[in-house]
This record gives structure tokens, sequence and C-alpha cells, in this order.
């Protein structure tokens, strides 16, 4: 087998162990696994954003909490910095459509949610940010939707999403006073996982929290893959 | 009247898509007129995907290895569909896409009159190349490898042969492995064809909609056409990409015309080619001698035995600081070429370190890296071409294409794999490319010989010999 990312050959140390791993035709090669770096672990995160803090919350949730009565968002949980290596993942994943790579993420998906989320396992459904009707055409996929069904969760399609602009071309400014994109579809009573696959401003994640919890969603989390 | 419009309208049509193999997305044309086009045959479609019992084929890039496909959901259809891996970067293509290619009459291109405006002269093996070439082209011979030395001028000597293209109404292709190497010929071409529209298609170009009777390509670029070329000049046939990827001589084929010319450049054939030349089975001009007259420098090999252990550090005194206090003409700039882009990041430091102590460059800024997915790298070699820039180190990626005045050359650990006979030769080919200072000095530092070193030895001194030094 090859590596899903630089298509080397895999098969460098065969062991029982191993076979198993080498028959999984979506595995990095050892070499691409080593570039992948995690974001560090409590105390150097913050237990809001999962931002690299010295600070329990940091700079920028304080920012939040200010700004808004009460956060419908209580934390996001990430697992990537977004590194030069991550931005090539995701600019072939997501930009340029291959759906593929996209299961690279799968096991790592799956561990920080059993980490993180594992307890509430019963009662969460889990909701991907949709993407607007136009990107969707042009991408043909939504990157959240295929993340969000990695989890062992019920997934729902809870909102529509119609976008002004591109999110990447304003600054934070414009991104956190725009106008709310989402309209609900389908009303969910029960705490909701938000799956994105980065967390930017936060911008997006809230106005998704916002949109729930106005209609009687008790609690809304988020897990992404990558904090920007 | 109308008849004469609808025959204009239609040769403008030919012109701007015979030739061309597109997505939907790509078309030059809008909706209305592509639907148009449709209804009248003029414009017709092809799968993008085809699949057979045993196996699934890129129709745009010819892949037919399992691995790299894979499968997408499709919105539209409502179920899962393969897509080729292999030529994304030029659009994902899934099987309900389809590709599409011009129906209509062929174009028809100028007849031009006296296209070549170049005032310079050839010198003599390059006026012999260049007239094979052009009688290559004249009796509509099928291939011609030109084997010409790093430094020959082999741009010149294409200038008789394109030009009898151009007044025999040909469309030309010349397709070249690196972006960079298309934007440093297109000023070339447009200052010897002045009236001829030229253009300059690689990824991220500007001209992509332009139509031209000659154009200068990255070889990629030829996955869009079809049928397009008369005349075909690939340059540097043996380079990575083209060697590596079999999607590139696929596309090559199937954008050459059926009595297409095809024109191959290369200061360092493979063995492949050789063979066929052994064999006769190609035909081929030699250029042993490069444009000022001078042999090609002959690298020196220099044992460093420690040189994997000394190399992060480079530290205590060692065989390239030795050379370095002791080059013949300390003027010259440095390239220094490493493996891989680890050493070299590895390396800056300690090697301007070293150097600032020395006093062989007066400031940090004067040495800088380079490595293929370096976003600046076309900036620093303006910054070494302007001389602000004294020394850099580099991986491979500036072992050809580039050309820079007055260089010396040394190799760090000249006994990886990823220097082979062929880049071995072509770096050595950077030093002494000037008239103005036709010699330089090759080093190579090793910890041991490999083949690859002396066969590279041996083909430079072959070279000289049959250049007559
Ligand atoms: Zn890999
Ligand atoms: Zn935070
Ligand atoms: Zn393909
Ligand atoms: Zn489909």
């Amino acid at each position: 087998m090859n590596c899903l990312w630089c298509e080397e050959e895999r098969s460098r140390h065969i062991g029982w162990k191993n076979f198993l791993n080498l028959m999984n035709p979506y595995e990095l090669c050892d070499s691409c696994v080593s570039n992948l770096i995690f974001l560090y672990e409590t105390p150097s995160r913050c237990t809001k954003c999962s931002r690299e803090s010295e600070e329990k919350i940091c700079f920028d949730c304080i920012r939040w909490e200010k700004q808004m009565q009460d956060d419908p968002l209580l934390f996001n949980y990430s697992i990537f910095p977004y590194n030069l290596f991550m931005q090539e993942i995701i600019a072939k994943w997501k930009y340029r459509g291959d759906y593929v790579l996209g299961e690279l993420f799968r096991p790592y998906i799956r561990a920080a949610f059993s980490k993180k989320f594992g307890k509430k396992k019963k009662e969460l459904i889990a909701v991907p940010i949709p993407l607007s009707e136009k990107r969707m055409d042009e991408r043909g996929f939504n990157q959240a939707e295929m993340l969000a069904h990695f989890l062992p969760l019920e997934t729902k399609t809870a909102f529509i999403r119609i976008d002004s602009e591109k999110q990447s071309k304003r600054n934070r400014r414009e991104r956190i006073t725009a106008k709310n994109p989402f309209s609900l579809i389908e009303k969910i009573n029960t705490p909701v996982l938000l799956v994105d696959d980065i967390y930017t401003t936060g911008t997006t994640l809230r106005h998704a929290a916002g949109r729930l919890k106005e209609h009687g969603c008790p609690s809304v989390y988020a897990l992404t893959l990558i904090r920007g | 009247m109308i008849q004469e419009k609808l025959k204009r309208d239609l040769a403008e049509l030919a012109s701007t898509l015979d030739g061309k193999l597109l997505r939907l997305e790509e078309l030059p044309i809008d909706r209305k007129l592509t639907r148009f086009l449709l209804s009248r045959n003029l414009l017709k479609t092809k799968p993008a995907l085809t699949k057979s019992f045993l196996r699934t084929r890129c129709m745009r890039c010819g892949n037919e290895t399992p691995r790299k496909f894979a499968e997408i959901p499709c919105q539209k259809c409502n179920k899962a569909h393969f897509y080729c891996r292999n030529c994304m970067d030029m659009g994902r293509l899934m099987e309900c896409d389809v590709l599409y290619y011009w129906n209509g009459p062929s174009a028809v291109w100028s007849k031009q009159k006296n296209p070549c405006s170049w005032e310079g002269t050839l010198t003599r093996a390059q006026e012999k190349a260049a007239l094979r070439i052009k009688e290559a082209i004249t009796n509509r011979e099928k291939e011609i490898l030109t084997w010409a030395v790093c430094g020959a001028g082999k741009t010149e000597m294409l200038f008789p042969g394109i030009s009898k293209a151009l007044e025999e109404g040909m469309r030309i292709c010349l397709a070249t492995p690196r972006a960079d190497v298309v934007r440093e010929l297109k000023p070339r071409l447009e200052k010897a064809f002045r009236h001829i529209p030229i253009q300059a298609l690689y990824g991220g170009s500007k001209d992509k909609h332009k139509q031209a009777q000659l154009i200068i390509a990255t070889t990629h670029q030829l996955l869009r056409y079809e049928k397009a070329f008369d005349v075909m000049i690939i340059d540097e046939v043996d380079a990575f990409p083209f060697h590596a990827d079999p999607a590139l001589p696929f596309a090559q084929k199937r954008s050459a015309k059926r009595n297409c010319t095809t024109i191959y450049l290369t200061a360092t054939p493979r063995e492949d080619l050789k063979a066929e030349i052994r064999r006769g089975k190609l035909t081929h001009v030699f250029v042993p001698v490069r444009y000022h007259g001078h042999p090609l420098p002959v690298p020196k090999l220099k044992m460093w035995h420690s040189l994997n252990k000394e190399l992060p550090k480079l530290q205590s005194s060692n065989p390239l600081l030795y050379w370095l206090l002791n080059r013949q003409n300390p003027k010259r700039q440095l390239l220094v070429f490493v493996p891989t882009v680890e050493r070299a990041g590895q390396l800056k430091t300690p090697l301007t370190n070293l150097m600032l102590k020395h006093k062989l460059i007066h400031h940090p800024n004067q040495l800088g890296s380079v490595h293929a997915s370096d976003p600046d790298r076309e900036r620093k070699v303006v910054s070494f071409r302007e001389k602000t820039l004294k020394v850099i180190l580099t991986t491979t990626i500036l072992e050809r294409g580039v050309t820079f005045p007055s260089v010396d050359v040394a190799i760090l650990d000249a006994g990886h794999d990823v220097f082979d006979e062929a880049a071995l030769v072509q770096i050595a080919g950077r030093a002494g490319r000037n008239s103005n200072d036709p010699t330089g000095e090759v080093l190579f530092f090793h910890d041991g010989k490999t083949e690859a070193m002396l066969a590279a030895i041996y083909a430079i001194k072959q070279m000289n010999k049959r250049g007559g030094f």
C-alpha cells in the first residue's frame, strides 16, 4: 500500500502488528505521520477554544465573552494547528476536491471525540456546518459532513446556509458583525456537537450555535479538526 | 453576407477550440453558445473516465493505476463515482463528467512571411544542428533528438525551424518541464518572433484564453490538448517530471497531429534514448560545444570522510572551507547543492556563520536557500542574478533551466541517490556559461565515490573530446 498523501510505498517494517495497518488504504507513511503536529494539551491550550495559550481562557475568548452576554458555544475542541503541512492537505482535500484525503482524519477525529465527548455519547447529536448551495455545487462535497460521519453519533442536517460572500476575504471585525447565514430547518432538543474543519475566529460556529439555542437546544459544543 | 459572417465566426471559433480537450468550466465560450454548438455537432463531448470490466481510465491524463482513483459521493447522481487523483490540479474529473472537443472545420493558421526578427548569428555548431532541425520539419520527419551540451545555446538553434514552420502555417508547441523556464523563454521568443502571437501556459498563467500559433507551455499543460500541433518541441526530455510521470508522454502523444514532427532536446539523454540512438531507431543531431567555444568544466572529486557527521554543524576546518578559501576566482558567485530540503535547512545557519567568519560574505543576507516548494524561489533567483545574493544553497531544483553568468558550483554529499549521472552533469553545466567567464570550478564533495560521479565525469570528458578539446 502507498501513502495516501505522498504516494511513497509504506511497507517498510512488516510485522503482524503492522500488517493490518498496511492493508488500510487510507494511511499515511511514517514520514508523513511525523509531519503531523498536534495542538498542545492542557494546560497550554485555551480550555474554551483550543488555541495555544498559557492562560486558561485566552484573550480571544475573553473578548467573545464581553461581546456576547451569553456565549452560545460551550467550548470548541480542535486537534491540529494550521501549519504548512495541514494547509497543503486541506487545500488538496477541500479546495481541489480530493475527497478521499479526508479519510486520513478518521482515526484522529474518533480519538478526539472519545477523549473529549465520550461520556456524552448517548445524548449528543452531530451537526455538521453546512456549505452554501453555490459552494456545494463547486466542491461536490461538504468536508464538515465527511468528518461528522466519522463519529459514532447520529448526524442531522439542522440548517441551510446562505452566504453573502466569501468568508476568508473579510477581516475579523467584518466577520464577527456579519449577518447570521444559517436558517434552521430542524429543531433539536438534545445537546449538539457542531462539526467543522477549521475554527478560525469562531464566528461561524457561534452563529450556528446561536440559531440552535434560539430554538430550544440545551447546549452546544464544537469539534473541529484545526484551530487556525 | 450572412454566409460570410458565419464562415468568419466559425474560423474564429475553430482557432479558439480546435485541438483542445476541456472541462465545461474551461471552455472559453458562454453556455448559450456551448449549447448551440453542441446541438449542431460542432462541439462534441466524451466521458472523462471510461470503465471497462477490469479497469478505469482517465481520458484526460491516461491514468489506469487503480490506486490513483478514489470514490466520491456524487450529489447530482446520488451515488458514488470514481474520480482521477492523478490530474486533480487541472480540476477534478469524475465518472459523470465529460470533456469537450471541437468537431467543426479545422483551424487554419497563417502562413507567416519572414516571421523571424532575431538578428544574432549562430555558431557553426549551432547552425549545423539548426539546419538539421529545419530539415526535419520541412520533410515532416516523425522525430529527431537534439543532444546539445549545457550552454550550447539550444533556444537559438530552434529559430530557423520555428520560422520554417510558421511560414508553412503550422502550429507549434514548445513544452518544457518547469514554469520558470516558460517564463524565461517567453520574452526571448517574443523578441525573436516579434509579430507572431505567442501564448505562455503554466499553472496560474494569465494567457489561458488566448489563441496563438506558437505556444510555450509546461509539459503538464499538454493534458488540455488533443491533435493540436504540427511541430512539438520537447525540452529537457530526460527531466523530471516528464521522465517520471507516464501522464506526460501520454499527453504529448495525444496533443500531436498525425503528421507532427517532434523535436526532443536534452543535454543528458537517459539510457533508453541512448540505446535507441545506438540501434539507429532515433535520428539525432549532436552539439558538443558551448556557444562560446570553450570546453565544459570537468568536476573535481573531493573526499570528505566524516561528511555526514560534520555537515550538520560545519564547525571545524573541513574540505569545503579549505576550497572556499582557495578558489581560483573568489569573485564568482556560488551555487551549493545539497540532496534534501532538510539538509538545506540544517546547513543554512552554520554555512552563513562559517562564511561570515572567514569574510567570504559580509552580511547574513548574502546567503539564501531555495527548494522546490519555496514560495519565494523566483524572487531569490532574481536576487542572485542581481548579485544581492552571493551564495545560494539549493536542492536539485536549480540543477537545470537556470543560467547565471559567473558561478562556481559545489555539491555537498554528491554520493546521495538524488544525484544521478544526469543531475551531476546538469549541475556541473551551471558553471562557465558566459563568454566573459567561460570557466568555473565544479566540486563534488563526497564520502565515497559512486558510479554516478564517475559516469558524469566520463560523460563530460567525452563531450569535450567530441567537441575537439
Ligand atoms: Zn507519505
Ligand atoms: Zn480561547
Ligand atoms: Zn486523470
Ligand atoms: Zn454524478
